[in-house]
């Protein structure tokens, strides 16, 4: 049995500091440029390529053990990036450990927030790529395909997933239990930084449709605004217009409150029967605390949402040794059926590229 | 008897479905998880039919609807708020409801069985043949059960309400439904309480005013206010001067308020009933 037939290699944030990751990062020409040109490494008989912000790595299948140093080497000239520092954080694994890191990786283990989801559809996308440059075989397909599988069953079969990590995305499960859908609320969201754009961001993303934006800055407002497919209004109706919201979120950099007791209250008189939902995202507080002494009214600040979000990342670390062994499992399944396939495939050793990669590579759709 | 059983073995087996249900739910959350909807519906459906098999046994037994005595009400008063659970558990898919109304469920009915006094070998034929009377009556029982699910959704808002107040958001509480989702559904059953309660005193009415002799004024008083107090709260809800968590606490309030009640008019009802009407259900 070969296991080194089936392979992968590169970097991620495990080893590789943001700053050394900002130099492999690859734009989609470079990408589809290395693609082509890893098309022609001797013995290489199938690859697939992942790139996202946090990871740059090669699956293959090959019957020369250079074929790695080929790979390393081209991405390392493509990126004009010394090859000896990138062997010093390289990633390198080969049969089942392979496996089992791709089952790792499409579900989230391992991940630097763990148990996210979004690289799920990075894998998938990473394949599909591979599979319309024709780049994958056998072994690929099978491997990616039941991957997949075996990710959603780590998934479902335990709460990696659950709970969020995030400040913003804590803040939208908190506006989910207090309102059950965010489809029809309105979303105030005072000041115009990047925290308040990423939570309002995360609500959009989870469904919320109508936010207004405002700002001291009007024209700065009226650009988040844009941005975000949003409304804007001036900073100084934030009082009088309090009540036409559900959930507020405030994120300026006020020396002081900019939500009184006194105005929430006032907004409560005019819509008593809907909750009010602030959460407060500033330092100082933009929410005068006495706020949360309201009925029916919740507040939040980054302190209770940082909490939410370390309790709920501490829970998926307690689940981490049950998914990674759930991934063991399904690896060491997924391997034995593969094993002899990879053998068969690489035990050429001399031969060079498989048909279906002897192919032309096509133009890029986009 | 049906299938060689009696109606109070029915109704232990009923209860018996309903304490699952409670231990089974209870058992999930304390293990971290939420109790799975599909197994708790399996077993409240499973306890209401049990327990329809064993008022059913009952009213043949008595010739009526089987609402003479405290066994009789209280597990009325469970099967009701079950009919309704098994509606809106589908309708609203309102997670925790299941097990709350099987704790509920199983306190009545246990409770209610486990109390010999409150079954007695002889008891009163309360209706006099009248079907009108009848339908007052269970009418009025059937409001109690709405009330009781209605008090356990407001269980569910305070639970909920205090979690996010007091930012403990880990546990069972973080299966219970939205804020929202729960003050919908808690209006829309005291409406509905409100409603099936004015139908019964509205059929109630007609024949006092043509009858005036058979009307028992403490009854009345008592069932008009339980009536009246509900009422308002629907309406000081609906004009919002009472909301959230202060509508939750009077709606929980009222309930063990309006069972009282029913023990109080039934307890006064027994003396006024001629003897030679007595009936014996049937028991173990």
């Amino acid at each position: 049995m070969n296991s080194e037939g089936f392979f992968v290699i590169g970097a991620s944030h495990h080893r590789a500091p943001l700053e050394v990751r900002e130099k492999l990062s690859l734009t989609p020409d470079a990408a589809e440029a290395l693609r082509t040109e890893l098309a022609g490494v001797a013995g290489l008989h199938e690859f697939a390529m992942l790139s996202t912000c946090n990871r740059i790595e090669f699956y293959g299948v090959t019957s020369h053990p250079e074929a790695r140093e080929r790979i390393s080497a081209a991405f390392c000239a493509r990126q004009n990036f010394d090859r000896g520092a990138f062997e010093s954080f390289r990633l390198s694994l080969h049969g089942r450990d392979a496996v089992q890191h791709l089952v790792e990786v499409a579900s989230g283990l391992d991940s630097q927030m763990l148990g996210e989801t979004e690289i799920f559809g990075q894998v998938k996308e990473a394949y599909a790529k591979a599979q319309e440059r024709r780049s994958t075989g056998p072994v690929l397909n099978r491997l990616f395909q039941k991957g997949f599988q075996a990710a959603k069953h780590v998934r479902t079969h335990t709460a990696i997933t659950e709970g969020q990590v995030s400040v913003a995305n804590v803040a939208v499960d908190l506006a989910l239990t207090i309102y059950g859908s965010l489809a029809e609320i309105r979303i105030l969201l005072v000041g115009a930084g990047e925290i308040g754009e990423k939570t309002a961001k995360a609500f959009q993303s989870r469904g919320a449709a109508a936010i207004t934006v405002a700002s001291r800055r009007f024209e700065r407002a009226m650009e988040l605004a844009t941005a975000l497919g949003a409304s804007a209004m001036p900073f100084e109706q934030t009082d009088a217009r309090l009540a036409e919201f559900d959930v507020v979120v405030c994120a300026t950099s006020a020396p002081s409150a900019v939500i009184s007791q006194a105005a929430a209250a006032a907004a409560m008189r005019k819509r008593p029967v809907r909750p009010l939902f602030f959460i407060d995202q500033a330092l100082p507080r933009d929410v005068d605390p006495l706020v949360a002494t309201l009925d029916n009214v919740f507040l939040y600040n980054l302190d209770d949402l940082g909490k939410i979000a370390e309790e709920n990342r501490a829970a998926r670390v307690v689940e981490l040794v049950k998914a990674r062994a759930i991934a063991a499992e399904k690896a060491g399944a997924l391997w034995q059926q593969v094993s002899a396939q990879v053998a068969a495939l690489t035990s050429g050793g001399s031969a060079d590229f498989a048909p279906h990669l002897a192919q032309p590579v096509q133009p890029r759709a986009d | 008897m049906f299938a060689g059983f009696s109606d109070r073995t029915w109704l232990w087996a009923a209860a018996g479905f309903y304490l699952a249900g409670l231990l089974l739910g209870t058992f999930s959350l304390l293990r971290g998880g939420k109790p799975s909807g599909a197994v708790m519906y399996a077993v409240v459906v499973a306890a209401y039919l049990l327990q329809l098999i064993g008022l059913g046994v009952r009213g043949r037994a008595v010739g009526g609807c089987p609402l003479g005595n405290n066994l009789e009400i209280y597990q009325f008063v469970a099967w009701s708020a079950i009919t309704l659970y098994l509606v809106i558990g589908v309708t609203f898919r309102t997670s925790l409801l299941g097990y709350f109304t099987s704790c509920l469920a199983a306190a009545l009915t246990l409770v209610s069985l486990a109390i010999p006094s409150w079954d007695p070998a002889l008891r009163q034929h309360i209706f006099g043949g009248n079907p009108w009377i009848e339908l007052h009556a269970a009418l009025a029982v059937f409001s109690y059960g709405v009330f009781g699910l209605l008090a356990l959704t407001s269980i569910m808002f305070l639970a909920r309400n205090h979690s996010l107040k007091s930012k403990n958001l880990v546990g069972w509480v973080s299966f219970l439904p939205s804020i929202i989702d729960l003050d919908h559904i808690g209006v829309r059953l005291l409406g509905m309480g409100v409603t099936i309660l004015a139908t019964s005193l509205a059929v109630a009415s007609s024949i006092w005013l043509r009858d005036t002799a058979s009307a028992n004024l403490f009854k009345i008083t008592c069932t008009v206010a339980v009536w009246a107090a509900y009422a308002s709260t629907f309406g000081l809800r609906l004009s919002g001067r009472l909301l959230a968590r202060r509508f939750a606490w009077t709606c929980l309030v009222l309930f063990p308020v309006a069972l009282l009640s029913l023990e109080v008019v039934n307890a006064t009802r027994q003396p006024a009933t001629p003897p030679s009407a007595i009936n014996s259900p049937a028991k173990p």
